[in-house]
C-alpha cells in the first residue's frame, strides 16, 4: 500500500533521513521504533508533504505521492494523528470530529462517522459539547484518534501516541489501535515504547539518526538481542546498536 | 448638556465607532490567523476611498458601490498575495516589515496618482437624506451606520461558528501544521481573511467618508492607527471586542470633542491603549493565550 524507496530528507544543513526504504502492506500494522531524534516524525511527516523530500520516492497504492500537496495526499486516504495529539483545544469534541471530515462533503455519511467514532469512543459522547483543551490526555488522544478516522482514511499514520500516557492507559491505546486494524485500516505506526509497539505490529523497523538498522516481523524484533538492549530496558551485551 | 445634545452625540459617536469597528475587524482577524498586524490595513480603507470617488464619476451609486466593495476586497487579497505569502516561513517580524512598506507603498503611491490635496467624496443621496428620530436629526448614514456593523458582525460570528471556512479559519489560528493535516489549504483560508477583513473596510471606508466629505493620502493613516487600538482594546482577535472597542473609541473621540477638548480627541485613543496595556493586556475579550509557535 505505502511504498517508500531511499527517503532523504533535510533541514536546512541536517540530513535528518539518509535514504530509508520501508514498507506499510495493505492491512498491517507496522511499527517504525527508535530514539528521540532518530527521524520518526520526520518520516511521518514527509509521507504527507509537510517537509519536502530531497530525493527518494513515496508511493501510495501504486501512485507517486512524493512531495504532494498535502490536501491531496490526504484524500487519496492517508489520516495522521500527530504527535503530542494536537487537538483544537478552543473547539468542542464534536468540532474536531467534523474538522476530520473537512475534505468529504458527504454530509449524511459524516454524521453516521460521527456516531461511529462515539461508539468506538464512548467518552468522547459524553464530552461532545466540551472543549477539546479540557480532555484528559487520554482522551485527547483519542479524539485525536477519532479525529483521523473522520476522514474515512485507508491508512493511519500515528506518531507516538502512548506519550506521557498511564500504562493503564496505554494498554488501552494500543488494544484500540488493533481494533481500527482489524476494521480495515492499515496502521504505521511510530513510537518509543517499542514493547508494546512489536507486540502490536505485524512487522516493524528500527530507525537510528535517520536510517533504518533493522526491521523484522514484531516477534522477531522483540526477541532480538540488540533492541532488548537498546529499547526494551533489557541488559545485554552493548553490540553496534548502543553507541 | 441637555439631554438631548448627549443623545445626539452618542449617536454621533457610536457612528463613527461603527465605521471604526468595521475596520478593527480585519486587524483582529488577519492577527488571529496570521498573528501579523496588517499595517497596510489602513491604507486599504484610503484606497477604498479615492476607488469611490472614481466609481461614483461614471456609475451610479447602485453600481459603485459594489464595484467598490469588489475592488477593496481583491487588493486585500492582493496585498497578501503578493507581500505577506512569500514570507510565510519567514520570521513574523520580516512580514511586520514587509506590511509597513506596503503601508508606505500604497500611501506615495496615491500621492503619485492622486497628489496630496484632498479630493471630494461623492455624496450618495440617500446616505445624506436627513432624519428625524424623536428630537434627533441626522443624516441617514449616521443612522445605519451602527446597525450595519452589528449586523454585518453577527453574520461574521455566524460564518466563523457554523460554517466550514469559519471552522477552517479557526483551525489555521491555532495550529498551522494540523490544521493543514485536516486538508485545509492554508492559503485559501488565508486569502479568505484578507477578503473579509477588506471587504468589511470597503464597507467602514464608505460609511466613513460619506461623513467626512473628503479622502487625501494620508486619510487611512491615522483611523487606521485609531482602529488597531480598538481592536486591541477590544482584544485582539476577538471579533465582537473589535466592534465594542470601535464603539468605545468612536464614542470617546465625540464626547472629547463635544466637551471641548478637541485638541485631544485624537491622544483619548492613544491614552486608552496605554492604559489597556498596562492593566489588561489581553484586552476586554480578550483570551489568555500562549504566544503562538
Ligand atoms: N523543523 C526542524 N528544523 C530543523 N531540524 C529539525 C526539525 N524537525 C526535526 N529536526 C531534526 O531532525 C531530526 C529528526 O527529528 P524527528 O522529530 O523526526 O525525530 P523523532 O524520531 O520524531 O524524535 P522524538 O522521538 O523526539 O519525537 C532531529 O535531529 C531534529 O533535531
Ligand atoms: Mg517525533
Amino acid at each position: 500500500m505505502l511504498k517508500v524507496e531511499n527517503l532523504e530528507v533535510a533541514y536546512g544543513g541536517i540530513q535528518a533521513l539518509r535514504g530509508i526504504t520501508f514498507e506499510v502492506p495493505q492491512g498491517k500494522i507496522v511499527t517504525l521504533i527508535g530514539a528521540n531524534g532518530a527521524g520518526k516524525s520526520t518520516t511521518l511527516r514527509s509521507m504527507v508533504g509537510l517537509v519536502k523530500a530531497k530525493s527518494g520516492r513515496i508511493s501510495f497504492n501504486g501512485a507517486d505521492i512524493t512531495n504532494q500537496p498535502t490536501h491531496k495526499t490526504i484524500a487519496a486516504g492517508i489520516a495522521t494523528v500527530p504527535e503530542g495529539r494536537r487537538v483544537f483545544a478552543n473547539m468542542t469534541v464534536l468540532e474536531n470530529l467534523k474538522i476530520g471530515a473537512y475534505l468529504r462533503a458527504d454530509t449524511a455519511e459524516i454524521k453516521k462517522d460521527e456516531e461511529w467514532v462515539y461508539e468506538l469512543f464512548p467518552r468522547l459522547k459524553e464530552r461532545s459539547w466540551q472543549p477539546a483543551g479540557t480532555l484528559s490526555g487520554g482522551e485527547q488522544q483519542m479524539l485525536a484518534v477519532g479525529r483521523a478516522l473522520m476522514s474515512r482514511p485507508k491508512m493511519v499514520m500515528m506518531d507516538e501516541p502512548s506519550l506521557g500516557l498511564a500504562p493503564l492507559i496505554v494498554q488501552d491505546i494500543f488494544a484500540m489501535i488493533r481494533k481500527i486494524n482489524e476494521m480495515g485500516v492499515t496502521i504505521l505506526l511510530v513510537e518509543q515504547n517499542a514493547n508494546m509497539a512489536l507486540k502490536t505490529a505485524d512487522y516493524g523497523y528500527v530507525l537510528e539518526t535517520g536510517k533504518i538498522t533493522l526491521e523484522g516481523s514484531g516477534q522477531e524484533l522483540a526477541m532480538d538481542e540488540d533492541i532488548r538492549a537498546a529499547y526494551l530496558g533489557k541488559r545485554a551485551a552493548k553490540k553496534g546498536l548502543v553507541h | 448638556m441637555s439631554l438631548e445634545t448627549v443623545l445626539q452625540h452618542v449617536l454621533a459617536g457610536i457612528s463613527l465607532g461603527g465605521a471604526y469597528a468595521l475596520i478593527a475587524i480585519g486587524y483582529t482577524m488577519v492577527y488571529g490567523v496570521l498573528r501579523l498586524i496588517n499595517f497596510a490595513h489602513g491604507e486599504i480603507f484610503m484606497i477604498a476611498g479615492y476607488l469611490m470617488i472614481f466609481s461614483m464619476a461614471s456609475m451610479p451609486w447602485q453600481i459603485a458601490i459594489p464595484v467598490v466593495l469588489i475592488g477593496t476586497t481583491l487588493l486585500g487579497v492582493f496585498i497578501e498575495r503578493f507581500a505577506y505569502s512569500p514570507l510565510r516561513s519567514a520570521p513574523r517580524m520580516s512580514i511586520m516589515i514587509s506590511a509597513i512598506g506596503v503601508s508606505y507603498l500604497l500611501q506615495n503611491l496615491a500621492t503619485y496618482l492622486f497628489t496630496a490635496l484632498p479630493r471630494g467624496y461623492p455624496v450618495i443621496p440617500f446616505l445624506k437624506k436627513v432624519f428625524q428620530i424623536g428630537t434627533i436629526s441626522s443624516s441617514l448614514v449616521t443612522f445605519i451606520t451602527p446597525v450595519i456593523t452589528v449586523v454585518l458582525v453577527i453574520l461574521l460570528v455566524q460564518l466563523i461558528t457554523h460554517t466550514k471556512i469559519g471552522m477552517a479559519m479557526r483551525a489555521v489560528s491555532k495550529d498551522f501544521e494540523t490544521a493543514t493535516l485536516m486538508g485545509i489549504q492554508l492559503n485559501s483560508v488565508i486569502s479568505a481573511t484578507f477578503a473579509i477583513g477588506s471587504f468589511l473596510a470597503g464597507v467602514g471606508s464608505i460609511l466613513y467618508f460619506t461623513d467626512r466629505m473628503s479622502v487625501n493620502p494620508f486619510s487611512g493613516a491615522l483611523p487606521g492607527l485609531k482602529c488597531f487600538v480598538a481592536a486591541v482594546l477590544g482584544g485582539i482577535g476577538s471579533i465582537p471586542g473589535a466592534m465594542i472597542g470601535g464603539f468605545i473609541l468612536g464614542l470617546g473621540e465625540t464626547f472629547m470633542v463635544a466637551l471641548g477638548f478637541s485638541t485631544f480627541s485624537d491622544a483619548f485613543t492613544f491614552v486608552i491603549l496605554v492604559l489597556m496595556l498596562l492593566f489588561k493586556p489581553t484586552g476586554l475579550f480578550g483570551e489568555m493565550e500562549a504566544e503562538k509557535v
